[in-house]
């Protein structure tokens, strides 16, 4: 059996919910017999690793240094394998600017949108361009930070007169922003493991927002608020269509371990639109990812096991450079 | 092994068993950020904590024996649902202190004051019944409040408090409407979160309203002694005699919130029916810590400890007033309060206080935002800031690092708007920090990601994979 450093918490705004994706990974290594270190990252993260000399770190943490390469970064430097995604895929993941351009680059649906950083305003003038930005997107328009998993700090503008205000929200949480088409219609989420053949797709959750005209930062981790539903109610076509658009990010962005793409279904257009890809979904009881493989058969305790087998073969890094 | 889980509903473990109101039950995403306040790193003007450091250890000692002496076997047992006798005696003291008369009979000891909110809800409201609050009214009574399933109408306030002429513009609407309020819900003396004091001619004519109308008023009074400056005004209690008024106390904030100890006094009906409540929540209230409040009240000490405390918040307050004045950008508006822990800070309306929060605690610094003192969504524009739990140089760092970021905020808005000139006065307003505002330090952070638009011909964000 191994000694793994469960790393969690942290300074991100989804510290929270990293607690409990720790706390939750924590408990299921112990069950499988592991010996686990449990680490709170701060500022005596190096210092607590070295001590504790463990064979594998188990990356519970979500946004933030955690997700988006930073950890990674350090680990590799310590030569300490860890689970799920490399540096280079989580930079371009949190990133859903980056991403976004990967995607268009590659073909992939993606809703159109402009991406700015706070510069652009405050030195170059790109206020005005957002009436004709507003033109051609149609309200109402979405407008999110560029980092961060949850959707804190996303707000819909439905007029023109929102949009400097849902600016301003937007920059509170990343100097770079983008405005996107909104697409009306189902709210689906591919999680996907790396199995024996390749990335895995499980069955696809759809997540019904109970109340609210959007599924919130608030709904997402709060159990009773949103309804999951899984396998998703749609059609066959569109249940293969977005397993393979699913993997093909997942690949494209170089993601590996385990990972989740949500997707829009466009109903009245019928096409399916990638929204953002994440290197670290929640492992909490109420995250897709654990749901959706406990959907197909898979209890939490084997998919951690697996997902910390990966780290520790290696096959997981291979992939990482 | 797996359990089978094939059927497309309730994916969720436990999703089909939580009841309705559980749904109304909100959690947020604010608290979820209040998670990194707790870090040493950050200021926190968030809390709503007391200063306990100032408590003498010597005094809480002697205390300690005491009841070790004396009462033991007693402070380890179970004791009545409505109190100790020795608490009561206490509570009669503490309340002639403000000038309230009050029959130990008419008192149930409650875990915390909080308790007393939850009691009385749970009390007289039925899902859908109207509650009646101050807007903002106590953050924490909102979750209490919303799992009972009350439907809550916020009065605006103002310097004086609750604006009692919309007051009973809200009561004529409702029984126009055919609904019938169960109860108001105040805290006139240095409202929790707005710190006003409600206006004596306004505290007269709302227990009129109350007698006119047969409504009842919970009067929540943790502050009333609290005071740095004034005259104390008479509390709702002292005006009506407890007909229609349910006072809710506590000595979180005179001695100690651990000791979670707080009290309701009630109509003898009323009280009935709470003290039912209290036994199937929690049987009765600590034994212990109501002894401990008597051997505390034996020392003799409580007053003087309220003023030590008031001299210590005063300049505290003080302090967080003339930070505000020098760190926040003019466009901001807040309360001067006269005593209690908190001031009201209101921003320009496209200023969201949830996603501030987000940026201030980069800068490692919290405040509670607005939203959270509301049930209907208001408040947005809005933080509420705590000046009892820090010192001087605490609360002024905190102060100057909100106003930076607000300030930052301000200008970003100005340039998106086209109307740099209120960005610009802004850059230009005088500060005695050094020159650099907030807008141009995050300049010179700025990176040079410019992302290169427009790029797509129509229709090309839509294209198809292969």
């Amino acid at each position: 059996m191994s000694k793994v450093a469960v790393l969690k918490g942290g300074t991100s705004l989804e510290r929270q919910v990293s607690l409990r994706s720790g706390a939750r990974v924590e408990d299921a290594l112990e069950r499988l017999g592991h010996e686990v270190v449990s680490i709170d990252v701060g500022a005596d993260l190096i210092e607590r690793l070295r001590a504790a000399a463990p064979d594998a770190a188990f990356i519970a943490l979500h946004g933030r240094d955690g997700e988006d390469g930073t950890v990674q970064e350090l680990l590799e430097i310590l030569g300490i394998p860890y689970t799920g995604s490399g540096i280079l895929a989580c930079i371009r993941s949190i990133d859903k600017v980056l991403a976004k351009h990967l995607l268009v680059e590659a073909g992939i649906p993606t809703p159109e949108f402009f991406a700015f950083s706070e510069t652009a305003f405050r030195q170059l003038g790109a206020a005005d361009t957002l009436q004709a930005i507003e033109e051609r997107l149609d309200f109402p328009i979405v407008v999110k930070p560029a980092s961060g998993g949850s959707a804190l700090g996303i707000k819909f503008a439905r007029t023109a007169a929102d949009v400097p205000g849902c600016l301003v929200s937007a920059f509170s949480y990343d100097q770079k922003v983008l405005l996107e088409r909104h697409v009306a219609g189902r709210d689906l989420a591919v999680s996907i493991v790396d199995g024996p053949g390749g990335p895995s797709p499980l069955p696809i959750v759809e997540a019904v927002p109970r109340e609210e005209d959007f599924y919130d930062f608030e709904a997402r981790y709060e159990i009773g608020r949103t309804e999951f539903i899984c396998p998703a109610r749609i059609s066959e076509e569109h249940t293969e269509r977005a397993h393979a658009l699913a993997v093909a990010v997942y690949k494209l962005l170089g993601l590996s371990g385990f990972g989740r793409v949500d997707l829009m279904l466009d109903e009245a257009a019928g096409e399916l639109q990638i929204l953002e890809a994440n290197a670290i979904p929640g492992l909490t009881e109420t995250s897709l990812l654990p749901q959706a493989a406990e959907a197909d058969g898979t209890e939490f305790d084997a998919l951690i096991g697996r997902i910390l087998e990966l780290a520790l073969e290696g096959r997981a890094s291979a992939a990482k450079v | 092994m797996a359990r089978p889980r094939s059927t497309t509903r309730d994916l969720e473990r436990y999703a089909g068993l939580f009841a309705s109101r559980t749904r109304v039950m909100k959690s947020s995403a604010m608290r979820d950020m209040m998670a990194i306040t707790a870090r040493p790193e950050v200021i926190s003007l968030a809390g709503g904590l007391p200063d306990t450091s100032s408590f003498p250890p010597e005094t809480f000692a002697a205390m300690a024996e005491r009841i070790a002496h004396h009462s033991c076997a007693r402070a380890l047992q179970y004791g009545p649902t409505e109190g100790l006798d020795e608490a009561k005696e206490c509570i009669v003291e503490v309340m002639a202190a403000e000038d309230m008369k009050v029959d130990p009979d008419d008192l149930i000891v409650t875990t915390g004051g909080q308790q007393v909110i939850d009691l009385v809800t749970k009390t007289l409201i039925d899902p859908g019944d109207v509650i009646i609050a101050e807007g903002p009214t106590y953050p924490g009574a909102v979750p209490t409040f919303s799992s009972y399933e009350a439907d809550v109408v916020h009065i605006d306030t103002d310097s004086d408090g609750m604006r009692i002429e919309r007051l009973e513009e809200v009561l004529d609407r409702l029984a126009r409407e055919g609904r019938r309020p169960k109860f108001v819900y105040t805290v006139p003396s240095f409202q929790n979160p707005a710190g006003v004091t409600m206006s004596v001619p306004r505290r007269q004519r709302l227990v009129e309203i109350a007698h006119e109308r047969e409504l009842l008023i919970l009067e929540d009074n943790p502050y009333g002694m609290l005071r740095y400056e004034g005259s104390p005004r008479p509390t709702l209690r002292s005006l009506d005699g407890g007909v229609y008024v349910m006072y809710l106390g506590t000595f979180s904030k005179i001695l100690s919130p651990g000791i979670r100890l707080g009290w309701v006094a009630a109509p003898p009906p009323v009280l009935e029916k709470i003290n039912l409540g209290k036994q199937a929540a929690d049987l009765c209230t600590s034994t212990l810590t109501q002894l401990l409040v008597r051997a505390y009240f034996d020392e003799g000490i409580w007053r003087d400890y309220i003023e030590s405390l008031n001299e210590i918040y005063r300049a505290r307050r003080d302090a967080m007033l003339d930070a505000l004045a020098e760190f926040f950008p003019r466009q901001a508006e807040w309360t001067r309060p006269g005593g209690g822990l908190f001031i009201w800070v209101t921003l320009p309306d496209f200023i969201d206080t949830t996603d501030l929060l987000a940026r201030a605690l980069r800068e490692n610094v919290a405040f509670v935002p607005g939203e959270g003192a509301y049930l209907d969504g208001r408040g947005r524009n809005s933080m509420r800031l705590n000046f009892s739990a820090s010192d001087e140089d605490t609360i002024r760092e905190g102060v100057r690092r909100i106003g930076e970021v607000v300030a930052e905020q301000v200008a970003l808005y100005g340039t998106l708007t086209g109307d740099d000139r209120a960005a610009a006065a802004e850059r230009a307003r005088p500060r005695a920090t050094p020159p650099e505002s907030s807008g141009d330090a995050a300049e010179e952070e700025g990176t040079a990601r410019v992302v290169p638009m427009p790029r797509r011909r129509t229709g090309e964000g839509r294209a198809h994979t292969s």
